[in-house]
């Protein structure tokens, strides 16, 4: 299917979904939004590209193997636990820092997030995995 | 924190696994030491247990009710070391039988998903999250029955995941019928708020949709025809490595439940579950009699043995309960034995098909020891620890009354040791069938290794079987008496 229209809407589409993804991780813990939902996005935003250009030029666009990408999520989010254990407490607890404190620019990161980073690793790299075989089919 | 090990470890070792899944040898090498390594963590575990009771951890600093709580007691802590021996097995067995492109499609960190959902299973004490370890389980095993894709093996997935979906949906569905009424996903919690529940109508309701979930999962009367009609067509390692973990795992959880949740009509349950375990027995061990295909024989073995576990349930005194722990692990190691040992048979003869088969004893004694070994244990022949599990079985319901399900559970130990001399008669005793030719092929050393030595595994269990006993009746009592459990996760 060769479609011009979708193809343009992809080509810009893509960083913007990109963007967007990442913007919803980020205010997840504490906002609607989440690994989850951004991961779904990512993976959208390559769905959508591969419907526009077919599946294997998609896979050449992207560095890495889906499936890689989700055992990375995997080991991401296996090691969010571990910073909890250095400090002395329970597994997989949450660990806060607060950047720029009492600034404009006041930063609160922590374990979680990077819980959250696996996730959005392992949907994004699952549901293109699932997506592109069931497409190239 | 030892605790968190069977979960994470699993979960590293699986990541490790696809990223290096090109590398054949090494995916060998490594599942292998990944496996050793787990059973050791869990042999840790049991250690602690047996000596220092139920442990139990809140990963993540929730506190009991409000959090995820991990908790081992000895039945738990002793499962968990048997699936990883399993799989110990399982590794030395599948690089002599799994063709390459199986393996190298992602056939082992798909067993070590299985098994971190089967660890999961085993020591979650949160209903919500038992459900997810069940998903995992089950995703991972539907992959790996469907891994390669041949028509039987899609034909034998779809079966097995529709109806295990379906079971899900009962389970969940339980779920929130209990949270709706009791606000609390916390096992320990739940079962300690039943205790001074009053109206249990909807208790009962949510605990038969348990049932029906488990008794889909683990095979029982009258939801088993899944498991014959999927568990035959994948390569026979995946199908040991599945009657060593699956179908366990479901009765694991019966016990564990029935010990918490079965507060009210406490008769009614144990006449019910009586009742269809059975009726498990008897009609599995028909069924399996009446098959010619090696697979099919040993897969409706699985169902007839499931009802012996939960006749122990049934039962609930500690002997009856610590006899069916017993039978539960001998059956992990001898059911997995004998299913390698059809493997070993195919590899031999080219055919799981006892109508093509015969002569295998003449050919090679060896092969026909090592299915001799496990086939005997299972039928219950003395020194093999099947002979211990069932007369501790047995004994159990002597003490508790229960004379006509013991009678039954004699009567189909006769059975099966019909059915297991028909595979020693046709595959090993008969002559060669003059009208086919039978092929003459090479056993793996690798696969012959794995088979041994789990034969051997076996028969230590049977000599050993004293000591093995004795930490089962440490697991039974903490099964009958719940408010062990109950005190170790809330910490009263």
């Amino acid at each position: 299917m060769e479609s011009i229209i979708l193809q343009i809407a992809a080509r810009h589409m893509r960083p913007l979904l990109v963007v967007l993804s990442l913007i919803v991780l980020y205010r997840g813990h504490n906002e609607p939004g989440g690994g989850f939902i951004g991961g779904l996005m990512f993976g959208a935003a390559y769905i959508l590209y591969a419907m526009a250009f077919g599946v294997e030029k998609t896979q050449k666009s992207l560095f890495f193997n889906p499936i890689n990408l989700t055992a990375l999520g995997l080991l991401v989010a296996l090691l969010s636990g571990i910073p909890a254990l250095l400090l002395g407490n329970s597994f997989m607890t949450g660990e806060w820092y607060t950047f720029f404190a009492q600034t404009a620019f006041e930063l609160k990161l922590g374990t979680p997030l990077i819980f959250d980073v696996g996730v959005y690793f392992a949907v994004a790299g699952m549901l293109m995995l699932v997506m592109f075989s069931i497409m190239e089919e | 924190m030892i605790l968190v090990l069977p979960i994470i470890l699993p979960l590293l070792f699986m990541v490790v696994l696809i990223f290096t899944r090109r590398w054949l040898f090494f995916q060998q090498a490594f599942s292998l030491l990944a496996s050793i390594v787990l059973t050791f963590v869990s042999a840790l575990i049991l250690a602690d247990v047996y000596q220092n009771g139920i442990m139990a951890v809140q990963p993540g600093s929730w506190e009991a009710p409000f959090g995820i709580t991990l908790v081992a007691d000895t039945f738990s802590a002793l499962m968990m070391t048997t699936t990883s021996f399993v799989a110990i097995i399982v590794m030395i067995f599948s690089p002599g039988f799994i063709d390459k492109e199986r393996q190298t499609a992602g056939y082992y960190p798909l067993v070590f998903g299985l098994l971190m959902g089967v660890n999961g299973a085993l020591i979650t004490g949160d209903l919500f999250n038992l459900y997810v370890w069940y998903e995992v389980m089950l995703t991972s095993s539907f992959v790996l029955i469907a891994l390669g894709g041949s028509a039987e093996q899609l034909r034998g997935s779809i079966k097995y995941v529709t109806i295990n979906f379906i079971a899900s949906i009962f389970f969940v569905s339980a779920i929130g019928i209990l949270y709706g009424q009791t606000g609390t996903l916390n096992m320990a919690d739940l079962a300690a708020k039943m205790r001074t529940w009053e109206g249990g109508s909807y208790i009962n309701s949510a605990l038969m949709l348990f049932f029906i979930a488990f008794s889909v999962k683990s095979a029982l009367v009258p939801f088993f025809f899944w498991l014959p009609a999927s568990y035959h067509t994948p390569p026979i390692a995946i199908t040991a490595l599945f009657a060593g973990t699956l179908t366990k795992v479901g009765v694991y959880t019966m016990f564990r439940f029935y010990s918490l949740f079965v507060v009210f009509d406490q008769q009614f349950w144990q006449i019910f579950i009586l009742t269809l375990a059975g009726l498990t027995m008897f009609i599995g061990v028909l069924m399996a009699a009446s098959q010619f295909d090696i697979r099919k024989i040993l897969s409706f073995h699985i169902i007839s043995q499931v009802g012996y576990m939960v006749m122990g349930l049934g039962i609930f005194t500690v002997s009856g309960i610590a006899g069916a722990i017993y039978f539960t692990i001998h059956n992990m190691l001898s059911k997995t034995n004998t299913f390698l040992a059809g493997g070993l048979v195919y590899q031999r003869s080219g055919s799981y098909d006892l109508k093509y088969l015969g002569g295998l004893y003449k050919a090679s004694p060896f092969l026909a020891l090592l299915f001799f070994i496990p086939a005997m244990s299972l039928a219950g022949i003395p020194p093999l620890p099947g002979f211990f599990g069932k007369f501790f079985l047995i004994k159990g319901g002597f003490e508790a009354q229960q004379y006509f399900i013991t009678a039954v559970a004699i009567l189909t130990g006769l059975f099966t040791l019909f059915s297991m001399v028909k595979i020693w008669n046709e595959a090993y005793w008969k002559k060669e069938p003059e009208d086919v030719k039978v092929k003459n092929g090479k056993v793996h050393p690798s696969t012959f290794v794995a088979t041994a030595l789990l034969a051997l595994a076996v028969i230590l269990l049977g000599v050993f079987a004293g000591p093995v006993m004795e930490i089962s009746m440490n697991a039974g009592e903490q099964i009958v008496n719940p408010e062990m459990y109950i005190n170790a996760v809330l910490g009263r």
